[in-house]
């Protein structure tokens, strides 16, 4: 569904992907992994069209590299930005409505509004309330409807779990394995190993703008080397 | 009482109008990231443009018209000027609006004179609305505050109420964001400054025949621009409103206020004679700081508090 070659990307003058290869099938969760500043969150960027990029993105058969973000949102791409960007002067109910991209609500859209509401409860408890008064759990939550209500193929999340307590991260988990259910595939960024060792179908790590390992949690297990060299600290 | 019964008036027509001028501005700015030097250029096109519609069809059709001529000269520059421009960086944009500011001079200069034009209020516009105490107060007074106010409602109708409005609102904070959700944010932009430079137009249209319609306005009005969005705070809506009415009303009062410090002091038993230090500035009278008064209170607003009265950003 995604294939991702050769891909380069920068920022100004300092180059941060060396060639990054990847691929997501239709209904899988993938994970990529890595310590911080290895280029995960580029990587996700360089295919929403957010940072200038070189090589190959590939989408439903579609070249995306050179496509504005806004472009490719309407290709079926979600994505959420690990620093959440909701908007802070909107009510809730109105940032999920800006999730959406046409006027009305389409009919053969995965997500309603209410599906949302009983997912998380939480957020219709505070469908009112100014976005930016809402605690930074719910903040998350809301982040991930809002790209959902967008009815993407595909959704890209970075580090969804940060910063959030226990039993939110247990209702993250749940979300995700939700969004697979309805054939969405996921491409996630991720810093906790436990989850992404639990809930992923296959996993990517990272290492200095490039892959070094690809296999399915249970080969990650398995290769202590890998994961002492790249990702435990 | 009837002084200040009138010279508030005056200061709220005069505010609103300000107003309309540096809403565009501050939506831009906190949007696009543009300080738009260009911005009261577009408030004198308007006046020019009304000038030349109406005397073709009269004033009512280029009250409509000219705005959106405006409009239209505004999406323009921003779509193949200032979107080309902005992979450049904010210093390139600036030097943009800044040489744009001189060319729509010049082209004023070249197309209709040196002089200011002779750009009137309509006969039927002419003559007072009401009699305060013993001082008639105009029509067209009263109509450049009906078509402000009526301004200001429709921006607010279309930022809360509308779908483009929660865009606008949201593009405010995170344009990015609002891009990868499938908006069109370029076009947005687009929309947004040459409803900015509309706005900016009308303003012109109607401010234009109540004062002076010449090449030099542009110049005249923008820097008072400027200082109501800093004192206000970039990028903020309210603080503009704010800000717009406090300089209509410093404007408006200083002028007819004949006070110097001398005055005061002598109310107080001190006398200060014409020998003492700097006598020059004891005696120097309100209206004759006036024209500076808004300037001494941005700069204050800068050192004592820099993100405006209403604004969200440092600085």
């Amino acid at each position: 569904m995604l294939e991702v070659k050769n891909l380069h990307a920068y920022y100004g003058k300092s180059h941060i992907l060396h060639g990054v290869h990847l691929q997501v099938g239709r209904g899988e969760i993938v994970s990529l992994l890595g310590r911080n500043g290895v280029g995960r969150s580029t990587t996700i960027k360089a295919v929403m069209g957010q940072v200038e990029a070189e090589g190959s993105v590939i989408f439903k058969n579609e070249q995306m590299l050179g496509l504005k973000a806004y472009q490719i949102a309407h290709k079926g791409l979600g994505y959420v930005p690990e620093s959440r960007d909701i908007f802070p002067t909107l009510s809730v109910e109105q940032n999920l409505i800006l999730g959406m991209k046409g006027a009305k609500p389409d009919k053969s859209a995965r997500w309603s509004i209410e599906d949302m509401y009983r997912l998380f409860p939480r957020l219709q408890e505070r469908a009112g309330v100014e976005a930016g008064m809402i605690s930074g759990g719910e903040q998350q939550m809301l982040t991930l409807c809002r790209t959902l209500m967008g009815d993407p193929d595909l959704i890209m999340i970075d580090e969804p779990t940060e910063g959030l307590a226990p039993k939110i991260v247990e209702l993250v988990a749940e979300l995700f394995n939700e969004i697979k259910n309805r054939g969405i595939s996921i491409l996630l960024v991720e810093q906790k190993l436990a989850i992404a060792l639990n809930i992923s179908q296959r996993l990517y790590v990272m290492g200095h703008g490039h892959i070094v390992f690809e296999g399915t949690p249970q080969e990650l297990r398995e290769n202590s080397t890998i994961r002492k060299e790249w990702l435990e600290v | 009482m009837e002084f200040f019964l009138i010279s508030m008036l005056n200061s709220v027509s005069y505010g609103l109008l300000l107003f309309m001028l540096s809403s565009g501005l501050t939506i831009i700015f906190s949007m696009m990231g543009v300080l738009n030097f260009a911005h009261a250029s577009f408030y004198m096109l308007g006046a020019y443009f009304a000038y030349q519609i109406s005397g073709w069809i009269g004033f009512w059709p280029a009250l409509a018209i000219a705005p959106l001529l405006v409009g239209m000269v505004g999406m323009a520059v921003e779509r193949y000027g200032l979107r080309t421009v902005h992979k450049y960086g904010h210093v390139a944009e600036l030097l943009f609006t800044f040489g744009l500011a001189y060319l729509i001079e010049e082209a004023v200069h070249l197309i209709w004179g040196r002089s200011q034009v002779p750009y009137a209020v309509p006969p039927s516009l002419e003559g007072a609305a009401f009699t305060l105490f013993s001082t008639d107060y105009p029509i067209y007074r009263v109509f450049m505050m009906a078509v402000s106010v009526s301004m200001l409602i429709g921006i607010y109708l279309t930022l809360t109420r509308s779908r483009i409005g929660l865009v606008i609102q949201a593009a405010l904070t995170h344009p990015q964001t609002v891009e990868t959700l499938g908006h069109n944010v370029p076009r947005v932009f687009m929309m947004v400054f040459g409803g900015g430079s509309a706005l900016a137009g009308l303003a012109g249209v109607i401010g234009g025949n109540a004062f002076v319609t010449e090449p030099g306005m542009a110049a005249a009005v923008g820097p008072i621009v400027f200082v109501v969005v800093v004192v206000g705070g970039m990028g903020s809506l309210a603080g503009a409103f704010l800000a717009s009415l406090l300089i209509g009303i410093i404007q408006t009062f200083s002028v007819a206020l004949d006070y110097s410090i001398v005055d005061l002091l002598a109310k107080l038993g001190i006398t200060i004679g014409p020998d003492a230090p700097l006598a020059v500035v004891w005696n120097l009278t309100i209206s004759q700081t006036g024209p500076v008064l808004p300037y001494l209170l941005m700069v204050l607003m800068l050192i004592f508090r820099p993100k405006g009265i209403m604004g969200t950003r440092e600085g």
